[in-house]
């Protein structure tokens, strides 16, 4: 009697795992939030800087059209007007995604619903394969073929918004591809069987059933591929010609957040003026995925409802 | 006898090389349920996919034989298979409405069809569902996601969106076996009133079911059609042994 009494007080080998398995992931859980929120707390700190510190209005700071940071204005201020990138930046991610969004759900459906055989055969490793490749790639590629192209089809030097939109929509369709066949893919078979059971064509039941039940999750995939155009640096850089102007039409060399960082962030003294402007635009940067982020999870949370 | 609305005629189905169905001559006749009933895997439900050609959608079958709907073979090359699915309505096992309003669901068939007239389809959606004995547990809240229903109102909803296109027959594919027993009951009442405006053809597992709402009776067992017979018939006085056995529970 006395033997099972110890041995159920004693913490068996079982529960003494299932301890160290709880304290691991819990420290790696501590690690990552703490990795994140001191991200979070560095550009904040870095980029309100040019507030606080430089006496920088913030409204100058977002309408302003002229990005110089080295050189007085008018007003006796620093030029550091971020209205340009902020504009070169939607502007292109917004486009970028406009003519991905159809390729995207045409080549999803084609896999999934038209040849769900050699489809998903050809071009599940196509996608694959066109995420493998690095930025630098589509940016030289960009360089070399999409800028003389779009010079010579649509007048201008070949830099700015429209070369950066033609560069990311390859690179954000395989991840809106992608993304979108998953959600395709969720969707029950029976939703299908019912639809033609009632003399649906496949057409028919595709875009009446299938893509309308499977709305939340595309527009999930559209927003981070948005989020991937927003965010990416290399490619656009080296097509949009990087100039801090407005853009006056699609074919002008303009810039984007992403771009004016990558170009400044070498040559700039720690804590000087135009170094805290550029982190500025990080944090510009930051809020923006934060705010993406938030719009994936409220779609998501629209689609589990139904 | 009339001419039967829909029969079938040495009616063989592979699955790859596994013969599904043996060789089925079945005859319905115009109005009334008949009931399929069998041990699981016996082919009754693979049969009833055959007479609306959804075992189309299934990779590798290969199908012999003729299925006649009103003079018109099934399995014709130049038989229109859209417009065959319209006159030949399905029910599935699970309730499965679209994630769409309720009234969208009824509607689907018609707005398939074209009909935009808003009038037609409020009647439409009224007709099938008081036909499916639903009307008056939905009337008032027609535009609340279907699946916000319980699992017997949903497949009420589902029979009403079959109804709406106003077909010939209706095949229930084990309609009521994921349902609690009173929606079991109340989809049984539905299908009797139904019986004397459509041709039913109900797969069930189900002996008392069968007995209870079907006119004919038909019992497959490894994919062949041992009997079949008036319902009466076949339960009180069956004329072979596995019949027999099976009704009386000695094996299935």
């Amino acid at each position: 009697m006395d033997k099972i009494k110890e041995k159920l007080q004693q913490t068996s080998q079982a529960t003494r795992s299932e301890r160290r398995g709880r304290f691991i992931s819990f420290l790696a859980l501590i690690l990552i939030l703490v990795v994140v929120i001191a991200i979070f707390w560095f550009v904040a700190a870095k980029g309100l800087a040019t507030f606080f510190q430089n006496h920088i209005n913030v409204w100058d700071f977002l309408s302003g059209k002229t990005w110089d940071p080295s050189v007085k204005g008018a007003n006796g201020r620093p030029e550091v007007g971020a209205l340009p990138m902020i504009v070169g930046s939607f502007l292109i991610t917004l486009l970028s995604a406009l003519v991905a969004t159809p390729f995207a759900i045409g080549t999803a459906v084609f896999m999934n619903e038209i040849a769900p055989r050699n489809g998903a055969k050809i071009l599940q490793p196509v996608t694959e394969l066109l995420v493998g490749i690095p930025s630098v790639v589509y940016g030289f590629i960009g360089l070399s073929v999409v800028v003389p192209f779009v010079r010579h089809v649509f007048g201008g030097s070949g830099f700015g918004i429209l070369s950066g939109t033609f560069v990311l929509f390859v690179m954000i369709l395989p991840t809106v591809t992608s993304m979108t066949a998953d959600t395709l893919k969720s969707v029950p078979r029976y939703y299908r069987e019912a639809s033609l059971a009632l003399g649906a064509t496949r057409w028919q039941t595709i875009h009446k059933v299938v893509l309308r039940a499977a709305t939340p999750g595309i527009l999930t995939a559209i927003v981070f591929g948005m989020a991937r155009a927003f965010g990416e640096a290399l490619a656009v850089q080296m097509v949009v010609g990087n100039a801090t102007l407005l853009p006056h039409n699609l074919v002008s060399p303009s810039s984007t957040l992403t771009s004016v960082l990558t170009e400044g962030i070498g040559n700039t003294v720690m804590g000087s003026l135009q170094n805290n402007a550029l982190w500025s635009l990080a944090l510009v940067l930051l809020i923006m995925s934060l705010f993406f982020n938030v719009i994936i999870r409220i779609i998501g949370r629209k689609g589990e409802l139904r | 006898m009339a001419l039967p609305i829909m029969s079938t005629d040495n009616l063989h189905l592979f699955y790859g090389k596994k013969e599904a169905l043996k060789g089925i001559n079945l005859d319905f006749q115009e109005k009334g349920i008949t009931a399929l009933i069998g041990p699981s895997g016996c082919g009754k439900s693979t049969f009833l996919r055959c007479l609306n050609r959804m075992n189309d959608l299934i990779d590798d079958v290969t199908i012999t034989g003729n299925v006649m709907f009103k003079n018109q073979n099934v399995y014709a090359p130049d038989t229109d298979i859209v417009a065959l699915r319209k006159e030949v309505g399905m029910v599935f096992q699970q309730p499965n409405p679209f994630p769409f309003s309720i009234y969208e669901n009824v509607i689907y068939g018609l707005r398939l069809a074209g009909v935009r007239d808003k009038q037609v389809l409020d009647e439409a959606v009224e007709r099938s569902l008081r036909q499916a004995a639903i009307w008056d547990e939905v009337k008032d809240d027609l535009h609340k996601n279907a699946l916000a229903l319980s699992g017997g109102q949903q497949q009420r909803v589902c029979i009403a969106r079959v109804l709406a296109v106003s077909p010939d027959v209706l095949l229930l594919d084990e309609p009521t076996s994921a349902l609690d027993p009173v929606s079991s009951h109340v989809i049984e009442e539905t299908l009797l009133q139904l019986r004397y405006d459509y041709t039913v053809i109900t797969v069930t597992h189900n002996l008392q079911q069968a007995s209870r709402i079907a006119d004919r009776t038909a019992f497959f067992l490894q994919g062949e059609l041992i009997e079949v017979s008036d319902t009466k018939k076949m339960f009180m006085d069956p004329q072979k042994q596995q019949t027999q056995d099976y009704i009386s529970g000695r094996f299935g």
